[in-house]
């Protein structure tokens, strides 16, 4: 049971006192880590959901809110993050070959590309905040080619305008839960790039860069459908 | 091979191994966190049974003069929230299961010990904001947070709830993520599925209902918390949105947390009857699919709910339907139970008894589901007690007694300690007079109309209320009777033997108390579940227990 | 069952195809299709999830097991998707 051949220092500190073999810890890791991502696709769903539920009851309403969003910027954003789980990607593979240096070199472009898209959602924010379009007291919305809302038309545009304003909840909470993830997810880069810097990281023993580029590559995968979805509606007519 | 030598020595085991109350609150032996949620769990019960205590002083008598309405509202809200959150859903995967998976299938400890000790503080976190929600003045829109009440109109602490139930949710997702990598991938040599106790099969089954259901109460909190603070619309109808989207949300989760409650249960059951009539459980794949069946089945049920909130009729019929569906597999294990008895060898003992209650009631409370199943029966009875006593018998009469008999049959392990028998078995007969007393005429009262979340009600109703009241407090006490004899005993009762039910499973073939460890070396099985054997067949096979072992007589030792 | 390296090679093809689909997608969104505007871009999206899934989380190579987790993920939000909207989509049936 106990390892009889001769292994690296860093692979028998590693293997964790409950566990029999460093195999049966890496694929307890990688089970948990998927039960994990599983519990994300489920929450992210229930906003799915919504905004399946909004979107077929008000599709003109949210597709005239989806015009207010700059498809350039989420697309760039999207490049961005396809960028970001490439360098996730190599980061394993060379964490798996035990190149330290360029593992943590991917580690931060990892990084740096994460914080470019958050930088970008920030741009973002700020214009809507800016257009009064963030939902909730302050919330206005302009109708291209008319003046805000005349007497005779004020109960429609009121109806219309909270309808608006059900598609800009949505993409402040979807987008919002999203930066949120990322950014818990550039933190966790922090920490590997922390430890891999120690020289924590082995050909042996790499299973935390694994698991987190398994983390990270979900939350790129939550933004390919928030992409379409929210930014791309409208955008033929 | 035992010397007078070992007598004299001290037994390490996960209790005395090391002191100090460091090394219990940052502990990583998943028994030494067993017991920090039973500790929890106790306070937060006896929190939400005090809620109940103020529910039937109220109901005592038809008009509402113990309190006003809106603090009623209050009460069965906390009563609700404490029980289901903070005690049903935890306790027994959280005692029991954390305890014992690890033991019961020869590994020294779940696969993720850290985030095992992570998930009771998250825990204790979720129910620290709930405590502050109570003693800033609690909630009052029911424990199911109806919108557009929750949303829109309550002024009571909505979202102080909702993050302790948030927070309390990643407890439940951590500890179902521990056990369901746990069963794949640490099983000892030899230990196949269907070599496993149906106690494990129970938890795996609970797990995949906590990881898949979780996730979306998590969320629907986070968006009502959002429609409160920044009223969008999300569920107002005067904004274009939609109530009951929060029902579906809400229930999607709720329905299958039910069945967090009670497939724990039912495992223990399965143990019990199985080990107190010494026989295989009759039917065992069946039972083992039956808990999969269950888990699955109660995610595709939840609109059985949302009967009168305006849900189209045509999903109400596939709900009810599948809910139709869904009593089957619990019903195959009632019936599978039942059998395993028949020629058992049985020992009327206390966890037996529970058993039988579990049974019994089970039966009753599941039985009334298909009731409520009913598209056009719910329409008269929702919302009535009819509901009310239709769960309490499940949870109550169901996970209660099952959580209660594990909690006797696996004592002298996690103690080491027996627990009197005799007080053990009046307690139990106590509490089965109490319960049945306290919410057998709830049926009754609903059925004839009266409401549910009621303060006030007519006066022909009184009777009913008075027995059900009478019930509680007698229930209340035989509540009490346990907690008294098995502190008791943890100090003074006489130590346990290694197997004192002569049971059949690993967790009986070492030591009472364990050793940190769980086993001195990984055990390898070579026999299939519950494999009784006559007594004259017994073979001793290295004995891990201490001095004054008696010769054990189950099928393995 | 040791670790599979996966090549450098077959990371960059992916990327490559990520980002062409990504463009596809946007270009599509330009053009009038009716009601397949969503369909497309919907199906563009789970391809590209796919080859995440697949190459960069590397579940081509991992256990059975792992795929199970993998899509009893999304099967379950296809049934809470799938039973809330039987509500929704039934509810105008009845006049």
């Amino acid at each position: 049971m106990a390892d009889t051949h001769t292994a690296p220092h860093t692979a028998h500190t590693a293997l964790a006192h409950h566990f029999d073999n460093m195999e049966q810890q890496r694929e307890a890791g990688t089970l948990g880590m998927w039960a994990f991502l599983v519990t994300e696709i489920m929450f992210f769903g229930g906003l799915f959901l919504a905004y399946i539920l909004y979107r077929s009851s008000y599709p003109a309403e949210f597709a005239a809110a989806s015009k207010g969003l700059d498809a350039l910027l989420g697309g760039i954003n999207t490049v961005v993050l396809i960028c970001s789980s490439l360098t996730m990607a190599l980061a394993v593979y060379y964490a798996q070959v035990g190149n330290r240096k360029l593992l943590v070199i991917f580690l931060w472009l990892t990084v740096l590309l994460g914080m470019t898209f958050l930088g970008v959602k920030a741009v973002e924010y700020k214009d809507k905040f800016d257009h009064h379009h963030v939902p909730g007291a302050n919330f206005v919305w302009e109708e291209e080619g008319h003046a805000p809302a005349d007497q005779t038309h004020a109960a429609a545009e009121e109806v219309n305008t909270s309808k608006i304003q059900m598609f800009y909840w949505l993409y402040f909470a979807m987008t919002g839960v999203h930066a949120l993830h990322m950014i818990i997810g550039i933190g966790v880069m922090l920490v590997l790039i922390y430890m891999s810097y120690k020289g924590r990281f082995s050909p042996e023993y790499h299973s935390p860069v694994e698991l987190s580029g398994l983390y990270w590559h979900f939350v790129d995968i939550v933004w390919i459908f928030l992409f379409p979805l929210l930014y791309l509606i409208g955008a033929h007519e | 091979m035992e010397t007078t030598e070992k007598i004299l020595e001290p037994r390490a085991d996960y209790i005395n191994n090391t002191y100090g109350i460091k090394s219990w609150l940052l502990t990583k032996d998943h028994k030494r966190i067993a017991l920090l949620y039973l500790g929890s769990i106790t306070v937060f019960f006896f929190l939400g049974g005090a809620f109940a205590v103020l529910i039937r002083l109220e109901l005592l008598t038809p008009p509402g003069d113990l309190m006003q309405a809106e603090t009623y509202n209050r009460m069965f809200t906390m009563h609700g929230i404490m029980m289901v959150f903070f005690f049903l859903i935890p306790a027994i995967p959280a005692v029991l299961g954390n305890f014992l998976i690890p033991i019961m299938i020869g590994a020294k400890d779940l696969a993720f010990p850290r985030l095992n000790l992570l998930s009771w503080y998250i825990y204790m976190v979720g129910g620290l904001f709930t405590f502050i929600a109570i003693v800033a003045g609690g909630v009052d829109t029911g424990w199911t947070f109806y919108t557009p009440y929750s949303s829109n109109y309550s002024t009571s602490n909505v979202i102080w709830t909702g993050l302790g139930i948030f927070i309390t949710g990643f407890s439940s997702i951590l500890t179902g993520l521990n056990f369901i990598v746990t069963v794949h991938t640490m099983r000892a040599p030899g230990l196949t599925w269907f070599r496993l106790p149906l106690f494990v099969w129970s938890h795996y089954a609970t797990s995949l209902i906590m990881i898949l259901g979780t996730p979306v109460i998590a969320v629907t909190v986070l968006m009502l918390a959002l429609e409160r603070t920044m009223k969008v619309g999300i569920f107002d109808p005067a904004l274009g949105g939609d109530p009951v989207l929060f029902q579906h949300l809400f229930w999607f989760y709720s329905h299958p947390a039910v069945y967090i409650m009670v497939l724990p249960a039912m495992g223990v059951i399965s143990e019990l009857v199985a080990n107190m009539t010494r026989k295989n459980i009759f039917g065992y794949k069946f039972v083992a699919f039956a808990s999969l069946a269950i888990a699955v089945f109660g995610f595709l049920v939840w609109g059985h709910h949302l009967f009168t909130s305006s849900q189209s009729v045509y999903a109400g019929m596939v709900f009810s339907f599948l809910s139709y569906a869904v009593a089957i597999p619990s019903a195959v294990k009632v019936f599978n139970w039942t059998a395993t008895l028949y020629r058992g060898s049985i020992s009327y003992q206390t966890p037996l008894l529970y058993a039988f209650g579990f049974i019994g009631l089970f039966t009753i409370g599941g039985m009334t589901g298909l009731f409520l199943a009913a598209l056009g029966l719910d329409v008269h009875v929702h919302d009535t007690y009819f509901v009310v006593a239709h769960f309490h018998y499940i949870m109550v009469g169901g996970t209660i007694m099952g959580y209660l008999g594990g909690l006797h049959y696996w004592w002298p392990k996690i103690s080491g300690r027996m627990y009197p028998e005799g007080w053990a078995k009046f307690g139990a007969l106590v509490i089965f007079i109490g319960f049945n007393l306290t919410f057998f005429p709830q049926f009754l009262a609903g059925y004839l109309g009266m409401p549910r979340r009621y303060h006030a009600y007519p006066e022909e109703f009184q009777v009913l209320n008075v027995m059900s009241t009478a019930g509680a407090s007698i229930l209340g006490v035989g509540y009490l009777i346990p907690m008294i004899y098995l502190a008791w005993s943890m100090r003074y009762g006489p130590k346990a033997t290694r197997n004192p039910w002569g049971a059949f499973g690993l967790e009986w073939m070492t030591a009472s108390p364990p050793p940190t460890e769980n086993f001195e070396e990984t055990p390898t099985v070579t026999w299939e579940a519950y494999e009784f054997r006559p007594v004259e067949e017994t073979v001793v096979v290295g004995a891990t227990g201490g001095p004054g072992d008696e010769p054990d007589v189950s099928g393995r030792v | 069952m040791s670790e599979h390296i996966v090549s450098k090679k077959v990371y960059f093809a992916i990327f490559i195809a990520l980002i062409i689909l990504t463009g596809v997608t946007y270009w599509v969104a330009l053009l009038d299709l009716g009601p397949f505007n969503a369909i497309v871009a919907l199906t563009i999206a789970v391809f590209k999830a796919m080859l995440v899934v697949l190459y960069f989380m590397h579940v081509r190579y991992s256990s059975r097991l792992t795929w199970v987790f993998v899509g009893a993920g999304f099967f379950w939000l296809a049934i809470m998707v799938v039973l809330t909207l039987s509500d929704y989509s039934t509810r105008d049936w009845i006049k």
